[in-house]
C-alpha cells in the first residue's frame, strides 16, 4: 500500500487536534486541582494560575474518607478480577477448542448475557438478594444475605462481566492451532493439564487485554453498588466523590482533585499492560 | 476423552454457567413475569395480577414520558453512528499506519474510557458546562452575569419533530460525553481488528499499485467484517444502554431516557415494581432484537 508523505502529514494533523480537543477537558481538571477554589471561581477554569499547591488533594483524601472506600473497592475488584478471568477461560477453552452439542448454543447465551441492560434484570436481582442467606463474614458480608455483602457484589460483576469476557476468550483461544490439544493428548495430556498449562499460557495477550478492560469497569461501577448495598461505608471509590459535593455547595476543585485521584489506577493498570492491550483484543478477527 | 476429563469439562462450564443464568438471565426472565404484575416491592403475597395493564399505563398515561425516552435513545444512537463511531474507526486506521507517536495518541485517546462516570459527568458539568467558570462559555465570553448559556439547564428544542417531540439543548449537550469516550472505545477495538489483517495481504495491494483507498475498500475492510459487526452491536446496545452519564448530571427535564424509566417508575412514593418491570422489558426487546440479529449473522458463519 502506497503512504505518501503527504498522508502522513496530514495523519499527524488530524490526530494532534484531535488529541487536543479530546484532552483539553481532562488537562482543565487536572490544572484546577492544584488551584484554589476562590481562584477558579472568579476567573474560571481556563485561565492563568496564580496559585498551585496540594491543598483540594490532602482535603480531599480526609474528607472523601479515600483509606476507607479504597479498601472496599480493591476488596471487590480484586476477586471480581481474577474470578472473572479464570470462569470465562474455562467456558471459552470448552467452546473453542472441543466440538460437543451444546457449545454454539452456551457461546450465544455468554454472548447475549453480556448484551442486556442492567435495569432490566437489576429489579429481580434486588429481590433475590434479599432472599439468599449467607453466612456472616467480617467485612465481606455483615449483613447476614447477599443484599448488602461485598459477596453479592463481586457475584454480580462476575456474572455480568463474564459475557463479555467468554466472547472475547474464545475468540482468541479458536486462533490457536487445533493441533496443540492433539499433541497434548497424545503425550497423555488431561484435560484440565491441556487448559491450565497449554491454552491458558497461550492466551496471556487477551487475558492482559481484558483485565486493563474490566478492572477499569468493575472499578468504576456504582450501579451494581448503590442497587446492592445499602451502607455508605461500603460502597465502592465513586461514593468517595459523591462525599466531595455538598448539597448545596460544591467545591468543584476539591472534587477535580478527589476525581484524579480516583482514576490513578485505572491508569496505572493501562500503562502495565499496554503493550498486549491492542493485540490481545480480538472481538471477530479474521481467522488465523 | 476419559471419564474423568469428562467430569471436568462438565464443572468447567458449569459453575460459571449456573452463575451467569442465575444472576442475569432469571432476573431477565423475572422482569419480563414481573411486568404484567403490580408490586410494591415488600412481601411476595402482596402481588398481583394486572395482565397488560402496565403496558397500557406506558402508551396512555406516561405516553409522553416513553416516546420522549425513546426517542432520546434514538438521538444517541444516531449522534453515536454519525459521529463517534466512524470517527474511532478513522483513527484507528490511521493509527495502525504506526507514525511516530501513535502509541501517545493512542493512550490519550484511550483516556475518557477509563474514566468512572462520576468523573466524566464532573468534568462535563464543571468544566466544560459551568454557566461561570466552564470552558465553553469561557471560549464564548458569556460568563458574566445575565449574559450566560445555561447548556444543561435549557430543555428547548434545537430540532424539533413535532409539536412535543424533538431534540432538546441539554439532551444535545449530554450527547457530547457519550461521543467523547465511545470514539476511543471503538477506537481500540477497530485498531485491534486492523492489526490482525494478515500484512502480506497489504504488502500484495502495494505492489500491484493499488492507492491507499483502493487498498483500504478492496482489502482491509472485507477481512474486518466481524469486528465491524461487533461495533455496530456495542454501538447500538451503548445507545439503548445509556444510563449513567444522565444519571450523574441529575438528569434534567428534557434528558430521560428508557433505562432512567426503569429506575424512576421504582423508587419513590408511587413505586410500581410492576411498570418498572414494563419499561425493563420494553429495553430487553429492543437490545435483544439486535443480539438475535448479531448472533444469526456471527453463528451461520461459524456452523458453515
Amino acid at each position: 500500500m502506497i503512504s505518501t508523505r503527504r498522508s502522513r502529514i496530514f495523519a499527524q494533523l488530524f490526530l494532534s487536534a484531535m488529541v487536543i480537543v479530546w484532552i483539553l477537558p481532562i488537562a482543565g481538571m487536572v490544572v484546577s486541582s492544584f488551584r484554589p477554589y476562590a481562584e477558579t471561581s472568579t476567573q474560571g477554569f481556563f485561565s492563568f494560575p496564580d496559585t498551585l499547591n496540594l491543598d483540594n488533594f490532602r482535603d480531599a483524601w480526609g474528607r472523601g474518607n479515600f483509606v476507607r472506600h479504597w479498601t472496599v473497592t480493591f476488596i471487590v475488584v480484586i476477586p471480581a478480577l481474577f474470578l472473572v478471568l479464570w470462569f470465562s477461560s474455562m467456558v471459552a477453552f470448552a467452546v473453542s477448542r472441543y466440538s460437543w452439542r451444546f457449545n454454539i448454543a452456551l457461546l450465544m447465551l455468554f454472548t447475549a448475557g453480556n448484551l442486556l441492560p442492567q435495569q432490566a434484570i437489576i429489579i429481580p436481582l434486588f429481590e433475590i438478594y434479599n432472599r439468599v442467606p449467607i453466612p456472616t463474614i467480617p467485612l465481606l458480608s455483615d449483613s447476614g444475605e447477599l443484599r448488602g455483602s461485598l459477596i453479592g457484589l463481586i457475584l454480580i460483576h462476575v456474572a455480568f462481566q463474564s459475557g463479555f469476557c467468554t466472547f472475547v476468550l474464545s475468540n482468541y483461544m479458536k486462533t490457536l492451532p487445533k493441533e496443540l490439544n492433539e499433541a497434548a493428548m497424545v503425550d497423555g495430556a488431561s484435560l484440565w493439564r491441556q487448559y491450565w498449562q497449554i491454552i491458558l499460557p497461550l492466551t496471556r495477550p487477551a487475558l492482559a487485554a481484558l483485565a486493563t478492560l474490566e478492572f477499569a469497569w468493575i472499578y468504576n461501577d456504582y450501579f451494581w453498588a448503590v442497587a446492592l448495598i445499602q451502607k455508605g461505608d461500603n460502597l465502592p471509590i465513586t461514593s468517595s466523590l459523591r462525599n466531595l459535593s455538598g448539597e448545596f455547595f460544591t467545591d468543584d476543585n476539591l472534587v477535580a482533585a478527589g476525581s484524579l485521584m480516583v482514576v490513578i489506577p485505572t491508569v496505572l493498570i493501562y500503562i502495565a499492560l499496554r503493550k498486549q492491550f491492542i493485540s490481545g483484543l480480538s472481538v471477530g478477527a479474521s481467522k488465523g | 476423552m476419559t471419564g474423568r476429563d469428562r467430569r471436568v469439562l462438565v464443572a468447567m462450564v458449569g459453575v460459571p454457567t449456573f452463575l451467569h443464568v442465575s444472576l442475569i438471565w432469571v432476573p431477565a426472565i423475572f422482569s419480563l413475569g414481573l411486568s404484567f404484575t403490580k408490586w410494591n416491592g415488600f412481601s411476595l403475597s402482596r402481588i398481583s395480577w394486572r395482565g397488560l395493564k402496565n403496558y397500557q399505563q406506558i402508551f396512555t398515561v406516561f405516553e409522553k414520558d416513553f416516546y420522549e425516552a425513546v426517542l432520546n435513545n434514538l438521538w444517541v444512537l444516531f449522534f453515536l453512528f454519525v459521529i463517534a463511531t466512524p470517527l474511532g474507526m478513522f483513527i484507528a486506521y490511521l493509527l495502525d499506519k504506526n507514525l511516530r507517536g501513535t502509541t501517545i495518541y493512542q493512550s490519550l485517546l484511550y483516556f475518557p474510557v477509563v474514566l468512572s462516570l462520576a468523573v466524566v459527568g464532573f468534568i462535563w458539568k464543571s468544566v466544560i458546562y459551568s454557566p461561570r467558570q466552564g470552558l465553553l462559555n469561557t471560549a464564548l465570553g458569556r460568563t458574566a452575569e445575565g449574559n450566560q448559556i445555561d447548556w444543561l439547564g435549557n430543555s428547548d428544542f434545537v430540532i424539533q419533530l413535532t409539536e412535543n417531540y424533538g431534540l432538546s439543548r441539554n439532551f444535545l449537550a449530554l450527547i457530547a460525553p457519550l461521543i467523547w469516550q465511545h470514539v476511543g472505545y471503538i477506537m481500540v477495538l477497530y485498531l485491534a481488528g486492523l492489526k490482525s489483517v494478515d500484512p502480506s495481504m497489504r504488502e500484495a495491494a502495494g505492489i500491484d499499485g493499488a492507492t491507499e483507498w483502493q487498498a483500504f475498500r478492496k482489502v482491509i475492510a472485507p477481512s474486518l467484517r466481524p469486528v465491524n459487526v461487533v461495533i455496530m452491536v456495542i454501538t447500538v446496545i451503548t445507545g439503548l444502554r445509556v444510563f449513567d452519564i444522565v444519571d450523574v448530571l441529575n438528569n434534567p427535564t428534557g434528558t430521560d431516557v428508557l433505562s432512567l424509566l426503569v429506575t424512576e417508575a421504582t423508587s419513590g412514593e408511587s413505586s410500581n415494581l410492576g411498570r418498572g418491570s414494563a419499561y425493563a422489558t420494553i429495553l430487553l426487546a429492543l437490545c435483544f432484537a439486535f443480539v438475535v440479529w448479531y448472533l444469526r449473522s456471527t453463528f451461520k458463519e461459524e456452523e458453515a
